[in-house]
């Protein structure tokens, strides 16, 4: 400190770093207020049994509050990279928010359509007309048997995951 | 300590520790109002009258409402419209008010482009107007989720999505809106408490901020003329009244607002009495379901303008995405107004029927908003796509060709 600094300065500089470090503190805290509580976080794990679906009729389920579609591919729909394969069937599994805004597309002959703002997406998912910016989101699910688990991070789930990216 | 003398009435009493003959004079009396401007001024009290009614009959329904995602919807559609005396009343007074109120402001958001009143000296008036536009839309927004209808869930579910837009931190960012995956209690409850406390706390603040603003440029007129208020008021203080330019805001003024007040609360609870429907969507009846999305969703009527200007865009240009494009273009609508008085480049205050360039530009971005509105409502679909997309494009330039238009005004004049 320099001689001109005086005791009234020092307290100046006292309080405004005392009051720097408690309102960084408390903006930690107001933040993590809003994060999702533990318990919506565990809530996380829904299983969904494949084999009872019909080719070309697509199911809606629930996993996290969130709509999941899965579609067993007809034998005339086209192959795609996120298909997952069981035994001879393909399936499409992807999150049933439209990537545009989030409502719920639905399924119309042979294609989603999202009513909100005309989103269109075909059976492997990707969009094909309007404003979304990409395929519907593949949820995270890891195969058992038949059916699969969602919320899991499975092999075959980091397969499809990889070939999205690419 | 001052001095205090014996008070002779209760009013002395409170003058000599508040002040109040000064604080009423600087206030109210001799607060120097034009005489030249028209109804189109009373704006201001209606809005101050409309917020009031909204706190007031906000306060009643929140003495029943119940924040939480299984008892909201019931305890709107069941509680206070069956079962509290003149609960349909208040919810009604709320639901049309808060519609309304977007109506008054944006008549008197045009007034003042028109009169151009936020020009020179006049800027911070309106950048706080428009600070108050967007708080008011903030609490529209966070008071519309509370019934927990269908057209609540859906219309939280879009604008929270829209901050998935922000780069990097985009998906992360919604669900600590949210506090949830999606949107569910938690994201019920904290729009409960930002509606009924933080937002109008917000508000009332720069109402204050507003309010204050307007002291020191005072208020435009009709020509636009520069009044000295000193010598003006100097002049209907020595008994000049005929001559003087100026009047007081009270008495005098505000007999004027109270007349348009009373035509405006007629107006208002007539609305309220036989027309409350219309501020009441016939999808939000139905309790929020997550797992469904109606047919066609579509914001209240005062966002369908910039709602069109989001949707506007519906392809891909090159390497960029339609979905930015369009948030862009949002963005764009939402901050551009705030910008108005470093666009227009005029090196005078005039209205725009002095203004030839600028009279048609204003008409034009009115017919287009108006058009915007219309196509909002609208399925997204074939020729409706095209006009939205038009009708989103000319908003834009419109903003774009605003300094040049204005420019060409003043050169034209001869300055």
């Amino acid at each position: 400190m320099s001689n001109e600094t005086n005791r009234r300065d020092f307290l100046g500089y006292t309080f405004a770093a005392v009051a720097a470090v408690g309102g960084a503190a408390s903006l930690v805290g107001m933040k993590q207020v809003w994060d999702p509580l533990p318990s919506v976080l565990a809530g996380g794990f829904t299983t969904v049994e494949l084999s009872g679906l019909k080719a070309g009729e697509p199911q809606t389920f629930m996993w996290r509050g969130k709509p999941i579609f899965v579609l067993k591919k007809t034998t005339d729909m086209e192959d795609n990279s996120r298909d997952l394969l069981i035994g001879d069937d393909r399936f499409t599994v992807a999150i049933g928010l439209c990537t545009h805004l989030g409502c719920i597309p639905a399924w119309k002959k042979n294609m989603w359509k999202c009513a909100c703002h005309g989103g269109e997406f075909n059976p492997s998912a990707e969009q094909v007309f309007g404003p979304p910016p990409r395929p519907l989101d593949l949820p995270p699910f890891s195969v058992k048997g038949t059916s699969i688990v969602l919320g899991e991070e499975g092999p075959e789930y980091k397969k499809i995951a990889a070939a999205m990216m690419a | 300590m001052a001095k205090f003398e014996k008070a002779n009435s209760v009013g002395e009493w409170l003058d000599q520790r508040l002040n109040t003959t000064a604080l009423t004079k600087v206030l109210m009396t001799e607060y120097w109002i034009p005489k030249d401007i028209n109804f189109l001024w009373a704006m201001g009290v209606l809005l101050a009258v409309t917020f009031k009614i909204l706190v007031i009959s906000g306060l009643f329904l929140m003495m029943y409402y119940k924040p939480d995602v299984n008892l909201a919807f019931d305890s709107v559609n069941y509680t206070i419209m069956q079962e509290v005396a003149y609960g349909w009343l208040f919810r009604h007074m709320h639901g049309v008010a808060a519609s309304v109120v977007f109506l008054i402001i944006y008549i008197h958001m045009f007034t003042g482009i028109y009169y151009g009143s936020y020009k020179q000296g006049r800027e911070m008036i309106w950048i706080s107007g428009m600070l108050l536009f967007m708080t008011f839309s903030a609490a529209g927004f966070s008071g519309y989720m509370l019934p927990w209808g269908q057209m609540s869930y859906w219309a939280a579910m879009v604008i929270t999505n829209l901050f998935g837009g922000v780069p990097v931190i985009g998906d992360a960012l919604v669900v600590w809106i949210r506090g949830d995956f999606n949107v569910a209690d938690a994201t019920l409850t904290r729009f409960f408490m930002l509606h009924v406390f933080l937002l109008p706390i917000v508000i009332m603040g720069i109402i204050g901020l507003h309010f204050y603003t307007l002291r020191i440029p005072h208020v435009n007129n009709q020509k636009g003329e520069e009044i000295d208020y000193d010598a003006e008021a100097e002049k209907y203080l020595t008994g000049n009244k005929k001559e003087a330019k100026v009047i007081p805001f009270w008495p005098v003024f505000i007999s004027k607002d109270f007349a348009i007040l009373g035509i405006f609360l007629i107006f208002y609870f007539y609305l309220v009495f036989f027309h409350y429907n219309f501020a009441m969507d016939p999808v939000n009846f139905d309790p929020a379901d997550n797992m469904v999305t109606p047919a066609h969703i579509y914001p209240e009527w005062y966002f369908l303008w910039s709602y069109e200007v989001l949707r506007g865009f519906f392809f891909d240009v090159g390497p960029v995405k339609a979905f930015d494009i369009g948030l862009a273009a949002f963005g764009f609508a939402n901050v551009i107004f705030l910008l108005l008085p470093w666009l227009d480049r005029d090196t005078k205050i005039l209205p725009a029927h002095k203004r030839p360039m600028f009279f048609i530009w204003f008409w034009v971005l009115m017919a287009d908003l108006i058009v915007l509105t219309i196509w909002g409502k609208l399925p997204p679909t074939g020729t409706n796509a095209w006009i939205g997309f038009a009708a989103a494009m000319l908003f834009i330039i419109l903003f774009l060709v605003l300094p040049i238009v204005t420019k060409i005004d003043a050169k034209k004049r001869g300055e």
